[in-house]
């Protein structure tokens, strides 16, 4: 069983929320659709859902063509971000409702469905609930609702649109692990609207980036964090720091130090390229020996608690530069000390580079929070 | 909701002096009225009273009078339904305009709305040769006084579905629809129950004007006693006949009707209140 997407493209009035974008997804595979907002990843839901028609491209799920079925013959549940509980239905007639409207011919029996909702309630950790209206429910236990009644009529696909935006983070992170486990329990084929990388790293088995309306790479996360497509994926999935540099031969050169490129094959044979390189605080080191390779910097503070700590570096031509390091080694270093530094790995974006003066002031995308 | 706001005791002269006048005020326009209604209506004993209704022409007022309701109550919730619904639902060119239309009875006098129809389907009228030609009589006969009827009161459903409409939103109803449920099953299985109260609450607002207009009616009836009165025309043209039994009579049923209908719509809020209590935020 596979669903694949083709050349789809969506356009609302002059903006294209879809362009072009093509995917596989594999039977029993939980995959989320990650990216900023307005990046498309609802509208392609949206599409899959039959929610929204796109203006090309087709969508075939097992050789069904499943633009020519509309939302209600696809067979697929779908979880909205504000769940769109039945407010005047109790928690097992809404659990039931994708059974209970069934033409007479296909509806199980009374008993059947009945059966079905509790097997949900407990399936979904919210036995005792079934009298109850939505609005007597916490905000986690209206998303467990909401997911059991997605999934009661055995949909081919389960699809949720940012499940747990509404949530707080604890609700979050343990719905998070239920959602997991429902799933690998009954193995439907699953895809997840998130804009959240962590939520999207630590659930899927694969992830698919999207920006503007493109794919940028789909892979495990593991793929993601280790072979990122492009500077936009680097970045999107964690803290950067930015760096002018100048890259040739898979190699990036700075003031004082240079480093492998990740991705360099997409760009091999083009010469020397000047360009802005991006390195994680992870990837980033610190030395504070009186010889050796590096920019130098003057360490400006030092913050975060537990094992891993930040430093936050000040180099003379501006630019702000973070370090994560593990404990016994940041306390070598303290505020003010002129240190000198390096990073194991960088991504360049090409061309971008920007002349030291006016990166006085720009800070680094997402800084890192000290 | 209203119980949640908090309220002071009224203390010092100035708050209770307000309070005396809004008391006065209120007993002056609305209760010493209703009082002469049912002072006058039964200023002669009781049997004069009820024999007001022994009046054939009475009788037939209220017949008429029920008639046009129950044409055209079903009739503007049907159309208060379908446009609230297209407004909230669904986004299309000339929303704004459609809202405009649907408030412009409440801003223009009755007795343009009856005008109007008399203007279209009257005797010098732009269907009139038509009209004629064909035998059918729409001003001054039923079908004229439900036009007019109709008009007036065409926004009181409408008015009261599209906001809770538009704050739903079609979540729930795209919902239903992903889980196999038809347009029809939709409809009556979501949409309806979750406007319930406010429709009702519509219909009786529209029920109790529609049985209530005078002067759109009285431009298109035609004034034909026993025949296109209503029951508000048969109060005046009792009224100047100077039998003010009969007519205080007749008007005691209608004030009757406005005390019913309040009634029935504060228990009809409450009911509102409880079903927000048990589906908000759902």
């Amino acid at each position: 069983m596979t669903l694949v997407v083709d050349g789809v493209c969506k356009q609302f009035g002059r903006f294209p929320a879809l362009n072009n974008v093509s995917l596989e997804v594999r039977d029993g595979e939980f995959l989320t659709l990650l990216g900023p907002s307005g990046s498309g990843k609802t509208t392609l839901l949206r599409v899959l859902a039959g929610l929204d028609r796109p203006d090309r491209g087709s969508v075939f799920l097992n050789g069904v063509d499943f633009l020519r079925l509309s939302a209600r013959e696809r067979r697929v549940g779908l979880v909205f971000q504000q769940y769109a509980l039945f407010r005047h239905m109790t928690v097992a007639k809404n659990i039931a409702f994708g059974l209970d409207v069934r033409p007479a011919r296909t509806r199980p029996s009374r008993d059947a469905i009945k059966a079905r909702v509790s097997e949900l309630l407990t399936l979904a950790h919210i036995d005792g609930l079934g009298a109850r209206y939505p609005a007597q429910l916490s905000g986690g236990q209206r998303q467990r609702v909401a997911v059991a009644r997605a999934l009661a009529f055995e949909p081919q696909l389960l699809l949720l649109d940012e499940p747990f935006g509404a949530l707080d983070t604890k609700v979050r992170k343990e719905l998070r692990g239920e959602l997991r486990r429902i799933h690998d329990e009954t193995g439907v084929t699953t895809i997840l609207v998130t804009h959240d990388q962590e939520e999207a790293m630590a659930l899927a088995d694969r992830v698919v980036l999207m920006n503007r309306g493109r794919i940028e790479q789909v892979g495990t996360p593991h793929e993601l964090d280790d072979t990122p497509a492009t500077p936009f994926v680097f970045e999107f999935l964690g803290e950067c720091n930015r760096l002018p540099c100048e890259v040739s031969n898979g190699v990036a050169r700075f003031e004082g130090f240079a480093a492998p490129v990740i991705g360099y094959g997409q760009s091999r044979g083009l010469g020397t390229v000047r360009g802005q390189a991006l390195f994680r605080p992870a990837d980033t080191c610190l030395d504070a020996g009186a010889a050796g390779d590096g920019l130098p910097v003057r360490v400006v503070q030092i913050g975060g608690r537990g094992a891993i700590r930040t430093l936050e570096c000040l180099a003379l031509s501006g630019h702000r530069l973070f370090a994560e390091l593990p404990e016994h080694l940041a306390l070598r270093f303290e505020v003010g000390q002129r240190v000198r530094l390096t990073a194991r790995r960088v991504i360049v974006e090409p061309g971008r580079e920007t002349d030291a003066k006016a990166h006085v002031d720009h800070q680094p995308a997402r800084s890192v929070a000290v | 909701m209203i119980a949640t706001v908090a309220r002071r005791p009224i203390n010092g002269p100035l708050p209770l002096l307000l309070l005396v006048l809004a008391l006065a005020w209120i007993s002056l326009v609305i209760g010493a009225p209703l009082a002469t209604v049912l002072v006058q209506a039964f200023s002669k004993g009781v049997g004069p009273f009820f024999d007001a209704f022994k009046d054939p022409d009475a009788l037939a007022a209220v017949r008429l009078t029920l008639i046009v309701a129950a044409i055209t109550v079903p009739l503007n919730a049907v159309f208060g339904l379908a446009a609230a619904w297209s407004i909230a639902k669904f986004n299309f060119k000339g929303k704004a305009l459609l809202l405009a239309i649907i408030d412009l009875p409440l801003s223009m006098s009755p007795v343009v709305s009856g005008l109007v129809w008399v203007l279209l389907f009257g005797a010098s009228g732009w269907f009139a040769p038509w009209l004629e030609a064909s035998g059918v009589k729409i001003v001054f006969a039923l079908p004229g006084i439900v036009l007019g009827t109709v008009l007036v009161t065409l926004p009181l459903i409408a008015r009261e579905l599209i906001p809770l409409m538009s704050a739903q939103g079609a979540d729930e109803e795209l919902a239903a629809a992903t889980l196999g449920a038809g347009g029809w099953t939709t409809f009556f299985k979501i949409t309806l129950p979750n406007v319930r109260w406010a429709l009702l609450h519509g219909v009786l607002l529209c029920n109790a004007r529609a049985m209530g207009e005078f002067g759109a009616v009285s431009v298109l009836s035609g004034h034909i006693r026993g025949l296109t009165e209503t029951l508000p025309l048969h109060v005046e043209a009792v009224y100047n006949e100077y039998d003010f039994v009969g007519a205080f009579a007749c008007a005691s049923l209608l004030a009757g009707l406005a005390v019913v209908t309040l009634v029935a719509k504060t228990i009809l809020e409450r009911a509102d209140q409880m079903a927000a209590k048990q589906g908000s935020a759902a």
